[in-house]
């Protein structure tokens, strides 16, 4: 059987030739973001958002709202709570949840710890523990996708991984077993229990996200921005004293002038001698780093060779 | 070690970057042809490894007994990789210069990993195809330019590495560009790049070698920078395959709709003419708006929302597309696929169909011939399709599709298989009359279509 039309063209096309004007790199990115919101939003039925107070998922919300504007974010937030967390990212976060009125959701580690379901390490890190909760609350809201601000450009084994990546039931990635990925058709189809991790920012490198920033007026918590502390040196890291546990009888408080330029857990983000007040201030000096921002402020990553490929594989962004 | 990203030797005043652009590439090259070390010597040159990265894979050289960096070990991220020396899956690398940002899709050379040298090139407006300078044009070679051409990548280069190994010799080096570009030719690529290069000494790939000054061409990165990326939106028709209907029900926009998605091809302007598809009703684009406020006219590849000035009946799966040129619609879909699953593509496999944001089921009806990208050649299919493999095929599908030629409009035109029972991608497909030109010309052969 064919059934092949055609529509008629009964007008000549409209209109003049004007040669259409080069968008720019940061116009793509934010372009083909904004479409990877809106085909899970399309294509899938429980999409969720991570959002930790950090930069990268700031500008993931940012484009979100762009997405499905004049609507409002048609998912909710989740945050991973490690339990360990700078009071002015909490404060932010709650101020954004409040302001565009968004639903979120908290998984929380120190409620993990205290149900037994994950066990603290010692050395106090949390970060890998919080592979357990996001895990439970996915299944316990039955999430089917959940948008994470991972870069390609973070980490090597973060460079192999798609812009949709599917996991099985028990949140594990199998870089082996990966779904290609054409044009930009992109495949959620998943089984029941399984869900696909969305990573809208997969082309975006560090300095596109704070060039972005800066293009948008993205507001971000202050400990993003030069300021005095009180830090300590532990794996040539300037960590924050907390009640996290640290720091130890041996290791020296001192006040420094400080940024950070990720954040996470407090146990295991390294800030970095800064004085950098503002967005431009930042652009000059991650330009000029010759540091990458794991490598300059992630105790856990600096575990093996291959740590964040094991990590991946267990459920963890 | 890790992977990279875009710090530069670029003079970094913010306010810079927005005159800089895009290119996205994909580099191809098979075992042992030193694709990761022409990679690794790219970022590295380009000022793009940090300390950090380099000190890992300082460290990572010296616990294998090397007598020197492994620049390569730059960009093998995987345990695997690692322990076999060899790239397994498409990795992304970031760089970038003063004019322009670059998105590397790094595909692995290996004949069984075909199917991900088709993801990374899918989306590559260039691909770099290497070749060692001893060796010349060799099998894997004439795969890859296949599979470039296959797909339409805009452009391709030919990079001759190992140049050191043959003495830097002008001779061994037009002898291979010249071979290249005669096979090229056959595929309808007809703008090669040749670039001799040697990664591992670093000539010609960002720095000027000054023991080859008889190439008087560009170095790999001067090339990189000055290949065009625009395309000319006013000779394209226009596509917009609609992800998303926006409807707020807001006190502020009680009655807004609007049709969300990402102009494919072509450009939209306020008043214009649109269809939908497959519904076939027209109406008029009342307004373009974004949340940084309306625009008058929009081009490919940006995402915006479409409001239409009559009530019609649109939904995600439709494209609207622009009423003249005339649209092709129908449920009888031939094309040329690459299948991407180990499980087999027989004829009479009921499948989930993509094309643009619309999902439709169909059977595969006929399957074959396939094409033997080493020759060339269509040969018959003696059973279902296998990893790898790349052929014709004819689907009918329950509801119709939009049926852009790909040959045409490489922004259209394309398709995935899917699985209906696990939703695995099964193939990836080219729609209408075979990409390759040569590939219908081949006497006393099956011909496509």
């Amino acid at each position: 059987m064919t059934s092949t039309t055609s529509i008629p063209a009964p007008s000549a096309p409209t209109g003049g030739t004007a040669p259409a004007p080069a968008l720019t790199q940061l116009d793509v990115l934010e372009s083909e973001a904004v479409h990877i919101f809106r085909e899970v939003a399309g294509e899938l039925e429980r999409p969720v958002l991570l959002f930790s107070g950090g930069k990268d998922s700031i500008v993931m919300l940012h484009l979100a709202r762009k997405a499905f504007w004049p609507a409002p974010v048609p998912f909710p937030v989740m945050h991973v709570d490690t339990g360990h967390n700078f009071p002015e990212v909490i404060a932010y976060r709650d101020d954004v949840v409040a302001r565009l009125r968004l639903r979120l959701v908290v998984a929380s580690v120190q409620d993990a710890i205290d149900e037994g379901r994950v066990r603290e390490l010692p050395g106090g890190s949390r970060n890998p523990l919080q592979t357990v909760p996001l895990l439970d609350a996915i299944t316990a809201h039955r999430f089917d996708a959940v948008f994470g601000g991972g870069r390609r450009d973070e980490e090597k084994a973060r460079a192999k991984e798609r812009v949709f990546s599917l996991r099985d039931a028990h949140g594990q990635w199998d870089p082996r077993r990966q779904r290609p990925e054409l044009w930009d058709l992109y495949n959620g189809r998943h089984s029941p229990g399984e869900h696909v991790r969305v990573f809208p920012l997969s082309n975006w490198t560090e300095l596109d996200v704070w060039r972005y920033i800066e293009r948008e007026q993205i507001g971000l918590p202050p400990i993003y921005y030069a300021h005095e502390r009180d830090v300590f040196s532990r794996d040539g890291m300037w960590l924050t004293a907390g009640d996290w546990g640290g720091p130890r009888p041996d290791e020296a408080v001192a006040r420094r002038t400080v940024r950070y330029r990720t954040v996470g857990d407090m146990s295991c983000t390294g800030a970095v001698d800064s004085t950098a007040r503002t967005v431009a201030d930042v652009i000059l000096e991650v330009a000029a780093s010759r540091l990458t921002e794991r490598g300059a402020t992630r105790a856990d990553d600096r575990a093996s060779e291959a740590a964040m490929e094991d990590r991946k594989r267990e459920g963890y962004f | 070690m890790g992977t990279h990203t875009a710090h530069t030797t670029e003079p970094s005043t913010p306010g810079a970057h927005h005159e800089r652009d895009l290119l996205r590439l994909a580099t191809a090259g098979s075992v042992d042809d030193g694709k990761s070390t022409l990679i690794g010597r790219l970022l590295y040159d380009t000022k793009s490894v940090l300390a950090d990265q380099l000190a890992a894979v300082e460290r990572a050289s010296q616990a294998r007994g090397g007598d020197a960096v492994d620049l390569a070990l730059l960009t093998d991220g995987l345990r695997a990789e690692r322990e076999q020396g060899i790239t397994i899956d498409v990795a992304y690398r970031y760089f970038s210069t003063a004019t322009r940002a670059f998105v590397l899709a790094d595909t692995p050379g290996h004949v069984q990993y075909t199917r991900n040298m088709v993801t990374g090139a899918s989306t590559a407006e260039l691909a770099i195809v290497l070749v060692d300078a001893r060796h010349g044009v060799v099998q894997q070679t004439r795969r890859h330019a296949a599979l470039a051409a296959l797909l339409r990548v805009p452009h391709v280069v030919l990079a001759v590495n190992k140049m050191d190994l043959v003495d830097y010799s002008q001779e061994a080096f037009t002898a291979i560009a010249e071979e290249f570009s005669a096979y090229a030719a056959q595929l309808g690529v007809t703008a090669v790049r040749a670039i001799p290069v040697s990664a591992l000494t670093g000539d010609n790939v960002v720095e000027r070698s000054t023991r080859m000054p008889w190439h008087a061409g560009p170095t790999l990165l001067e090339h990189l920078e000055q290949v065009p990326v625009h395309r000319d939106a006013a000779t394209e028709p226009f596509r917009f395959p609609v992800q998303y209907v926006i409807r707020p029900r807001t006190a502020e926009h009680p009655d807004y709709r609007g049709y969300a998605g990402r102009i494919t091809s072509g450009s939209v302007r306020v008043g214009d003419e649109v269809a939908t598809v497959p519904g076939g009703v027209r109406s008029r684009v009342a307004g373009i708006d974004t949340f940084d406020g309306p625009l008058a006219q929009a081009h490919a590849p940006r995402s915006v929302t479409l409001r239409l000035e009559d009530d019609v009946d649109v939904a995600r799966g439709d494209t609207l597309v622009a009423t003249h040129p005339a649209t092709t619609v129908g449920t009888d879909l031939a094309g040329t696929v690459c299948w991407l699953a180990q499980a087999p593509g027989a004829p009479g496999a009921r499948v989930l169909v993509r094309t643009g944001t619309r999902t439709v089921r169909g059977v595969l009806q006929e399957v074959g011939p396939l094409l033997d990208v080493d020759t060339l050649r269509l040969e018959p299919v003696s059973g279902p399709l296998a990893l790898n493999a790349i052929a014709r095929v004819r689907l009918h599908l329950a509801e119709p599709v939009l049926l852009d030629e790909f040959a045409d409009h490489r922004r259209t035109g394309t398709f995935l298989l899917i699985d209906p029972l696990d939703g695995a991608t099964l193939a990836a497909g080219m729609a209408g009359r075979s990409p390759l030109a040569s590939s219908v010309e081949v006497p006393g052969r099956c011909r496509a279509q």
